[in-house]
């Protein structure tokens, strides 16, 4: 069956309205439109790191999931949903559970990247049956800004400020994705909020309908710590791929995809200047930053197009 | 009917598992516990369990997996040692809290550091104030005894919670006992099947674990906690006197040793209590009027047991395998001389720091506790603790 976008948006959310995030938070499009994938007659179990998603949405008495949830703690999202799953493999197996079900855990770049990494790696090497999707909002955003190993290089976050002797974060990002495929799991993919979000639509149905563990990476940005215009989401995921600085592919069972090229790549400076996170850059006598920038996105892209081509 | 057999404690721990067959045992190998879920896997290789075996990647992991299966509605065992569980320590909060009738076997060792895998109860004192029930064996028979009556306790409504079942370190665990097992059906009937009144994978009823709770909150999630363990005592006192009456074997939270006519009293906990009884008859046939306490159950703590217990005795040693760096004394100390406060004792305390890292209790320790004993209650003392068996610069 084919992808259909209306019958898509017009489900019942299963994320349901009057969550705590800020106003254009990445983190809850991420969810609602993940989980909207599920077939309706499918029931899910969804987990969740600790982070700006957990504390807004399952506000003790309040929960804005319809199917069940947990949360455990912030660097073991991986661990937790193994157990749920694990669970359902043997109750299943004992005639005590009823219906199917699907397995999802979100955590952030934080939570993902850094302190959840080794639970997260576990559990995909361990082979359970669930997706996990990371919202990557580029920093530690629930604590106010502090640098992750998801931040792009010279942002300025709480914790790598830009100043006189400074030009914000040092390092370039770690690529997540890319160990995520390392691990030889049968899905893989990396995604955000464009083309009407089919791209999101179709890789996260793959990915939760995929048997074995699935890896979503999902741009999610952060109005606050990304400083742009709240309004101005789509447009800022929009640029993120049009420089290529976040590229739309998915890896299945091993093969690299190439979801989407930019039919003129645009310079990065499109999608580091509405960002208030990059404005030092803009100083003069930084340009050499904005350089430096472009050289790691094009060498990174040039990498994922050769294994494209080679897949 | 039971059956002799010849066992060291993780091979009897296992065994209890084997007869349970839990639904999912996450486990993560850490010394002197790794026999167990060796064991144990060997019993799901062959087809003896249907458990779901998850070989975690870290103590850490293997709570948080406990958590994910037990709150989805599995029956979940585990086993860990020393770093292991510190290693879990913020899990071992979140499993109380959330209300999960885990079961985990605790074999004792010593926290680093200097690293060292031989017995104490750094590890188990660590994790008294985390919401977890503890029990600790003396031998044994005693380790198979408690995880068979773990899940009755744990699982049991008026308490859901997280069970640790305490067994010391190569002296239990690895040293061979006579052993006295029961059959496998008989166990599976007396542990009975887990029936979970909600759970994540429960038909037409989603659920949501793990909330952020504010201010609001908190604090009466925290309070019923609380009461949830004030429960035990009533649950495990049924759960012994099913016991007794199915196995034959009786088990009280405390043990009272040779305590009839004592007017001095030693309060152990673990497989030094076994060593200590053979030291009190030694000093019983000298005509000293020593006795000994023997704590199985130290979470909850059963105070009152203690004081009464303690009533009549002149002076008595508590012997902590764990220290507290508190100056004043270790964690069993400070429980047993808070039970004797409460109960207006006039009974002399002294703490005795032993056994660290492995070391052995000798009979000549045994006798300064003795001398110490009959010193103090004769002329009071104004120290809390003090060290026994440790070379002193």
């Amino acid at each position: 069956m084919g992808y259909n976008f209306k019958e898509t948006v017009s489900r019942p959310d299963r994320f349901a309205p009057g969550h705590r995030l800020c106003a254009g938070c990445g983190a809850g499009i991420c969810v609602r439109n993940v989980l909207n994938v599920i077939d309706e007659e499918d029931h899910a179990v969804v987990g969740n790191a600790t982070g700006c998603l957990e504390v807004s949405s399952y506000m003790y008495p309040y929960t804005s999931y319809q199917d069940s949830f947990i949360h455990n703690a912030f660097e073991n999202a991986g661990a937790t949903m193994g157990g749920v799953e694990t669970a359902y493999k043997i109750l299943k197996k004992k005639g005590k559970v009823k219906g199917d079900y699907k397995f999802v855990t979100f955590g952030g770049d934080g939570g993902t990247y850094d302190i959840g990494f080794q639970s997260l790696s576990g559990a995909a090497e361990r082979g359970h049956d669930f997706t996990y999707v990371c919202y990557d909002n580029n920093a530690y955003m629930n604590t106010g800004i502090q640098r992750s190993s998801a931040t792009p290089m010279y942002a300025d976050t709480t914790t790598t400020p830009s100043g006189s002797q400074s030009d914000g974060k040092p390092q370039p990002r770690k690529d997540l994705t890319e160990i995520m495929v390392a691990h030889n799991i049968p899905y893989v993919a990396q995604t955000t909020f464009v083309q009407n979000f089919k791209d999101l639509h179709t890789k996260a149905h793959k990915a939760i309908y995929t048997e074995g563990p699935a890896f979503l990476n999902v741009m999610a940005p952060c109005p606050r710590g990304w400083r742009y215009p709240t309004e101005d989401l789509m447009e800022i995921c929009r640029l993120a791929v049009e420089t290529c600085c976040w590229p739309l592919f998915e890896v299945v069972d091993g093969s690299w995809i190439l979801s989407y090229a930019p039919k003129e790549k645009l310079p990065v400076e499109e999608f580091l200047r509405p960002q208030g996170r990059f404005k030092h850059m803009f100083k003069k006598g930084n340009e050499h930053l904005i350089d430096e920038f472009q050289k790691d996105v094009d060498r990174r892209w040039e990498k994922l197009l050769n294994r494209c081509e080679n897949s | 009917m039971s059956k002799k057999d010849r066992l060291s404690g993780n091979e009897a721990v296992a065994i209890a598992m084997r007869q349970i067959n839990p639904d999912v045992m996450p486990a993560f190998p850490i010394t002197p516990s790794t026999e167990i879920p060796q064991y144990f896997c060997d019993f799901v290789a062959n087809g003896k369990v249907d458990t779901e075996f998850i070989p975690v990647e870290s103590e850490h992991s293997a709570m948080s997996a406990c958590i994910g299966a037990s709150a989805a509605g599995a029956r979940v065992v585990t086993a860990t040692s020393s770093c292991g569980m510190a290693y879990m320590w913020e899990e071992l909060h979140v499993a109380a809290s959330d209300r999960l009738p885990i079961v985990m076997n605790l074999v004792n060792r010593a926290l680093s550091g200097p690293i060292n895998i031989n017995a104490d109860h750094s590890d188990g004192m660590g994790a008294k104030d985390t919401g977890w029930i503890q029990f600790y064996a003396e031998n044994c028979q005693e380790a198979y005894d408690n995880f068979i009556m773990a899940y009755p306790i744990a699982e049991d409504k008026r308490v859901h919670l997280p069970m640790m079942c305490c067994q010391d370190g190569f002296i239990t665990s690895h040293a061979v006992e006579n052993i006295l097992l029961e059959d496998d059906e008989e166990v599976k009937k007396f542990v009975g099947e887990y029936e979970p009144e909600h759970y994540l994978l429960k038909d037409g009823e989603p659920m949501a674990v793990g909330p952020y709770s504010v201010t609001n909150y908190y604090f009466e999630a925290r309070r019923a906690q609380d009461e949830a363990m004030s429960h035990v005592p009533e649950v495990a006192k049924e759960v012994q006197e099913r016991f007794a009456k199915t196995f034959g074997r009786k088990y009280d939270f405390i043990e009272k040793y040779r305590m009839d006519d004592a007017k001095y009293a030693i309060v152990i906990m673990g497989s030094a209590a076994g060593t200590m009884k053979y030291y009190v008859d030694r000093l019983r046939d000298e005509g000293e009027k020593i006795g000994l306490i023997k704590i199985r159950m130290f979470r909850p703590f059963p105070a009152k047991d203690v004081a009464a217990a303690l009533k009549d005795v002149k002076a008595v040693a508590i012997m902590d395998r764990a220290q507290s760096f508190s100056n004043a004394g270790g964690p069993l100390g400070v429980e047993v001389t808070n039970a004797l406060f409460h109960a207006r004792s006039q009974a002399q305390a002294m703490d005795y720091v032993y056994g660290l890292g492995g070391r052995d209790l000798l009979e000549e320790h045994a006798r300064t506790i003795m001398d110490d004993l009959k010193d103090i209650a004769a002329n009071g003392h104004d120290d809390y603790y003090r060290y026994l068996g440790v070379r002193e610069a």
